[in-house]
């Protein structure tokens, strides 16, 4: 490959961690579950980009690995295990509230994300030269957004998505530094995140059935009787 | 601007007397003929955009060329202004018609090398020549006293300083990122190598900037610029009080207002390449429909927008230009996050 294709390649994969990052911030601040998923998607989508462009800069079968089980497991499986096990959520219900509101918590997830910048440099530094792009810190920040949405959201369904997130984060940022991880750690960490849908979905399902709503930010005290 | 200066000097150094004098003189033709673009074709690119958002909606729509009879019905009329209004309320049409003027003279609109008068000021002093026309406007609505003018004003103001601080970030990351704000500079940073161009920092710039374009000419998500329901309006109910010739001049300059800023979008962020290159008369004409051409795609663009958005909630425009704000800011610290 020519120094100018790769300086492309490299390019584009920091296209796709910045479009990733951007996600994260939208996966905090949406409105709509549905949306949120969408935006989860859309990030799993560029995070399987990301993992196909770092495979094709470091000539590593096993990043494409990593690319096609992102492929099929987090933008298929997931929305259909989903429709499966909890549509009534995700398709009918429009709006859905948070304990801060949009734009403070949009400027927690910018703070965050700058702190991010501060543990993944030296982290990224620590790899050694054939480390490229900005993967590490923006991996960090997806992780600490994903954390900041299970924090603020007070509804099931966009609680397992930010959970599905920071694994993505920690997927982004994992893939530049381990260029050779072995197939089977990356099916197991896709099988596991199935595995954490369906039973989220399940649970959500049941809380859903139990108590009537799957705002479960307000199932946080022990009452008797009838609610 | 020193960079700009030494341009200048090196220029000036290269060339001698009289072929120098002859290639100033052309300058300012270019620069003249650049405002003589700007005033022609804003009127169009209005005309184009309504008929091709009627036409999404099934609908046959005017004639691309109505904005020109409306604008020339309109010097045809009778001016009425109100007693109790001040000089400003005179005074603002010209100050809206003219800001946008001036900045075509900054800014590269035909040619990728900096004309005559364009070493007055970059972006940001182009940002804030066009913010002297809205203030002027914002002034003048609260002058007549008519009860929606004021409402319009406030919330023209409202948009514009949450639209402030992205302005100020995407500035601040343009100069971080290509080194200058000088738009002559800025345009060459992003083709040279091609691989610049897919850099996240330009990508999400070019995000940040279209919702800034958005809510800047009120457009569908923050304001309909089709709409006539005064209780409703944000950018329209700033000319209400208006007749005759103020009026054709506040609707002339609104729209050379959005040419001006989607010649600094698209000539200076998104497509870089059209634009004349040497001093030949035959390119700086070429330049023309090729600019014309880019803009046709962008008004594509935006009325497909138009077309499947609703106009958001006034409380909702925040959270919009948040999201303006985190894709600026997302684009500066990718940058960092590269290095």
């Amino acid at each position: 490959m020519s120094e100018a294709a790769k300086q492309l390649v490299v390019n584009l994969n920091a296209l796709a961690a910045g479009l990733f990052l951007l996600t994260s911030f939208g996966i905090v601040a949406m409105r709509q579950a549905r949306g949120c998923l969408q935006l989860f998607i859309a990030q799993s989508l560029l995070l399987a980009a990301s993992a196909a462009l770092l495979g094709l800069r470091f000539d590593s079968g096993h990043l494409y690995g990593v690319a096609l089980v992102n492929l099929i497991s987090k933008p298929i499986i997931v929305p259909w295990l989903l429709r499966k096990v909890a549509s009534a959520e995700l398709y009918t219900r429009r709006e859905i509230d948070q304990v801060l509101n949009i734009p403070t918590a949009l400027s927690i997830a910018l703070g965050l994300a700058i702190g991010a910048y501060f543990l993944g440099v030296p982290l990224a530094r620590a790899v050694g030269p054939e480390y490229v792009g900005p993967n590490v810190p923006i991996g960090i920040a997806g992780l600490l957004l994903g954390a900041l949405t299970l924090t603020v959201r007070r509804e099931a369904l966009p609680l397992l998505i930010g959970l599905l997130a920071m694994e993505n984060g920690a997927f982004l940022a994992g893939i530049s530094i381990a260029h050779d991880l072995s197939m089977l750690v990356e099916l197991a960490i896709a099988t596991d995140g199935l595995i954490i849908v369906f039973i989220v979905g399940v649970l959500v399902r049941a809380v859903a059935k139990q108590v009537g709503t799957t705002a479960v930010g307000e199932l946080a005290r022990l009452r008797e009787g009838p609610r | 601007m020193g960079i700009f200066y030494a341009f200048f000097r090196d220029e000036a150094r290269k060339k001698n007397g009289t072929r120098r004098q002859r290639q100033v003189s052309e300058r300012i033709l270019y620069n003249l003929l650049q405002v003589l673009v700007v005033m022609a074709f804003a009127p169009l690119v209005s005309g184009v955009t309504s008929r091709l958002k009627e036409m999404l909606q099934s609908k046959r729509g005017p004639s691309i060329f109505q904005p020109y009879r409306d604008l020339w019905k309109l010097f045809h009329k009778d001016e009425i202004v109100s007693e109790d209004s001040s000089w400003i309320f005179r005074f603002t049409p010209y100050m809206v018609f003219v800001a946008p003027i001036f900045v075509t003279l900054l800014i590269p609109v035909l040619t990728s090398y900096p004309l005559f008068f364009a070493f007055m000021g970059d972006m940001l002093g182009g940002g804030f020549v066009l913010a002297l026309g809205g203030f002027f406007a914002t002034l003048a609505a609260v002058d007549t006293a008519n009860p929606y003018g004021p409402i319009g004003a406030s919330r023209t103001r409202m948009v514009g300083f949450l639209a402030e601080p992205v302005f100020m970030i995407v500035f601040f990351t343009v100069s971080f990122v290509a080194g200058s704000t000088i738009p002559y500079i800025v345009q060459q940073k992003w083709v040279t190598p091609i691989a610049n161009f897919f850099a996240p920092s330009h990508v999400l710039l070019v995000l940040a900037f279209l919702m800034l374009i958005l809510a800047e000419g009120g457009r569908i998500p923050v304001d309909n610029p089709s709409g006539h329901f005064e209780l409703a309006m944000i950018d329209e109910s700033k000319s209400l009080e208006y007749s005759g010739r103020g009026f054709a001049l506040m609707k002339w300059g609104g729209q050379m207002k959005f040419f001006v800023l989607l010649c600094i979008y698209l000539n200076v962020l998104v497509t870089p390449w059209g634009l004349a290159k040497d001093q030949a008369f035959a390119g700086v004409l070429l330049a023309i429909p090729l600019v014309l051409f880019k803009i046709f795609c962008f008004v594509l663009v935006l009325v497909l927008i138009e077309s499947s958005l609703s106009k958001l909630r006034l409380f909702r425009i925040t959270e919009f230009l948040g999201a303006a704000f985190v894709t600026s800011v997302v684009a500066m610290i990718a940058q960092l996050f590269l290095a």
